[in-house]
């Protein structure tokens, strides 16, 4: 970890808020991911993880703070300035995002053949290596809506390796598949990782495939991040009784990681003025 | 409960008054703000899209999706092709048939091929098969455009460094006007041979329709209907393709319904306000005499 930290930091992003009409998404995000580490974004549904990854690709533009990747400012820059970023990074959607209109080969080679002046030949070898890598060799003439939900998130990640990319996104990689898939996706986003020397961002709500890929970890809640640290830290938070937790916040990441029902989470979500609100229908009615 | 009783103010008729037209108020506003935000983004992307075409033009590494054309083409033109002919059959009949026991009660009935060549080919003609187009392409067009948006196949275009205008807005807007513009002939031939099918049945012998609808069509009358065409064409293809992209990518379903509903409404509105428009300017400009 020492060594690591001495690092320059990838992706940087510092004190980054977003809000959608008056509801902030993000409040003050900062997080810092080091070169040929997984780092897993965890939170719950609505926790804006995926708006943070969506502001990480320039996807959305923040209402204030920093967005740095490969050490350079990405919030200001302009589209063709951010088109030559992005040839440096792939996404994998949660859906897979393959183009309907295009076979499984094609939609890998189309970076190839955009962004690049590689020869026919040379793409076609090319896009075969990447769906190998992926295990889809033999399915490229297949069309995307001939493929399972788990076939269609590895040939999304055939393509989004295409350039060669140094930073790969992974927006919930394991949702909607089932175990032994996402078991699968899970490894072969460490073996990518390991074989193409890349650094990964993983936004996942699923705690096994998280504790499985991560080198070190976040948690999103409410917009804010509580806590970055090793996957070890968070395996001895998640171990822990909750009596030995001094803050309100462990236990909340406690529960979080350990998937409990009960728990602050829980608590929170009970609201003390249930009566009020009961009284205050029969109140309005007599009112008409 | 104490706060309700003394914050809320006294109902009075005076304020119910008020509130339908309030709500008429809000109404005008939002459909005021909904037309010029889509009519500025409409413009918008006509801007991107010449722009694009003018550097696809002048650099040849810009790729505009050439391969795509064809494709679009088909897609958007060729499968409207028997609804034209079908609709301009029927009105290549109606028209002399409405028009010949009043004509012929002048000694006129000849006239018929000239009002019908007249009204089909500055009028008719590119109307209708704008009309027809708005269904078949426009909201196709949007539907699919709208459904990538939803698939978030747009959002990886982007993350792939591809610009979308160049990559689907332009072989789309270019299939919608090259195929307006060649369904609009089909639909003028069309519409004179079924006129003169109808001549035939009302005692006029081809060669004199032929004769009539030759003198009162010129070139200039023609070159109109398919300038008109051509810009149908465009307006049903920049509406389309804007309104598509214009979903987002949490409306699902919903968003891409709208979309294509819209599509059909705006351009149908969008192509008869042009044609008016048009036909005014030909009409001070002495085009028609």
């Amino acid at each position: 970890m020492a060594t690591e930290i001495c690092k320059a930091p990838i992706i940087k992003v510092s004190q980054m808020t977003k809000s959608f009409g008056s509801q902030r998404v993000l409040d003050g995000i900062d997080l810092e991911v080091y070169p040929g580490e997984i780092m897993v974004v965890m939170g719950g549904s609505g926790c804006g993880k995926s708006t943070l990854l969506r502001h990480l690709i320039g996807s959305l533009t923040p209402d204030q703070g920093s967005v740095k990747l490969f050490g350079r400012e990405i919030t200001t820059m302009s589209e063709k300035d951010l088109d030559s970023v992005r040839k440096k990074f792939g996404v994998l959607f949660q859906s897979g995002a393959l183009f309907n209109s295009l076979s499984v080969g094609e939609n890998v080679a189309l970076p190839l053949r955009e962004h690049t002046d590689l020869d026919e030949v040379t793409i076609e070898i090319v896009v075969k290596i990447k769906l190998e890598l992926v295990g889809l060799r033999k399915h490229a003439d297949k069309m995307p809506a001939q493929l399972s939900g788990g076939m269609k998130k590895r040939a999304g990640l055939a393509r989004a390796i295409a350039l060669d990319p140094k930073i790969l996104f992974y927006d919930e990689p394991s949702a909607g598949l089932d175990p032994v898939t996402s078991a699968q996706i899970d490894q072969l986003i460490i073996d990518l990782t390991k074989k193409l020397q890349v650094t990964s961002v993983v936004v996942t709500h699923e705690m096994d495939s998280a504790f499985t890929i991560a080198d070190r970890m976040c948690i999103l809640d409410k917009g804010r991040i509580l806590k970055t640290g090793s996957r070890q830290q968070f395996e001895a938070l998640q171990d822990s009784h909750p009596e030995q937790l001094q803050s309100e916040q462990d236990r909340l990441i406690r529960q979080f990681l350990r998937g409990d029902a009960e728990g602050p989470i829980t608590n929170r979500a009970v609201t003390s003025d249930y009566e009020d609100d009961l009284l205050m229908i029969s109140v309005k009615n007599e009112q008409g | 409960m104490k706060d309700s009783d003394s914050a809320t103010p006294k109902k009075t008729i005076a304020h119910d008054a008020f509130v339908p037209i309030a709500a008429l108020g809000r109404f005008v506003l939002n459909a005021g703000y909904r037309f010029f935000s889509a009519l500025g983004a409409i413009t918008l992307l006509l801007g991107q899209a010449i722009c694009a075409i003018a550097k696809g033009l002048l650099l040849p590494r810009q790729h505009l999706g050439r391969e795509a054309l064809f494709f679009q083409m088909v897609r958007v033109g060729v499968r409207a092709i028997p609804i034209v002919i079908v609709i301009q059959m029927a009105i290549g009949m109606i028209l002399p048939l409405q028009m010949f026991p009043k004509l012929n009660e002048f000694g006129q009935g000849n006239e018929i091929a000239s009002i019908n060549a007249i009204a089909g080919f500055r009028e008719l003609g590119p109307l209708m098969t704008a009309v027809v187009l708005c269904g078949f392409a426009g909201a196709s067009i949007a539907a699919e455009l709208g459904s990538m948006v939803t698939a978030e196949e747009i959002e990886a275009l982007r993350a792939s460094a591809l610009n979308p205008i160049n990559f689907l807005v332009i072989s789309r807007l270019l299939a919608t006007v090259v195929m307006m513009v060649m369904l609009t002939v089909i639909a003028d031939v069309v519409l004179v041979a079924s006129g003169m099918l109808t001549g035939m049945k009302l005692g006029i012998s081809p060669q004199t329709y032929y004769q009539l609808t030759i003198e009162a069509v010129n070139v200039t009358g023609f070159m109109t209907g398919l300038i008109k065409a051509g810009v149908f064409g465009l307006l049903i293809g920049l509406i389309a393709c804007s309104l598509g992209l214009s979903v987002k990518p949490w409306e699902g379903s919903e968003g891409v319904g709208r979309a294509t509903t819209n599509t059909v409404v705006y351009s149908i509105i969008a192509i008869i306000v042009t044609d008016a428009i048009f036909t005014a300017i030909f009409y001070a400009y002495g085009l028609f005499n």
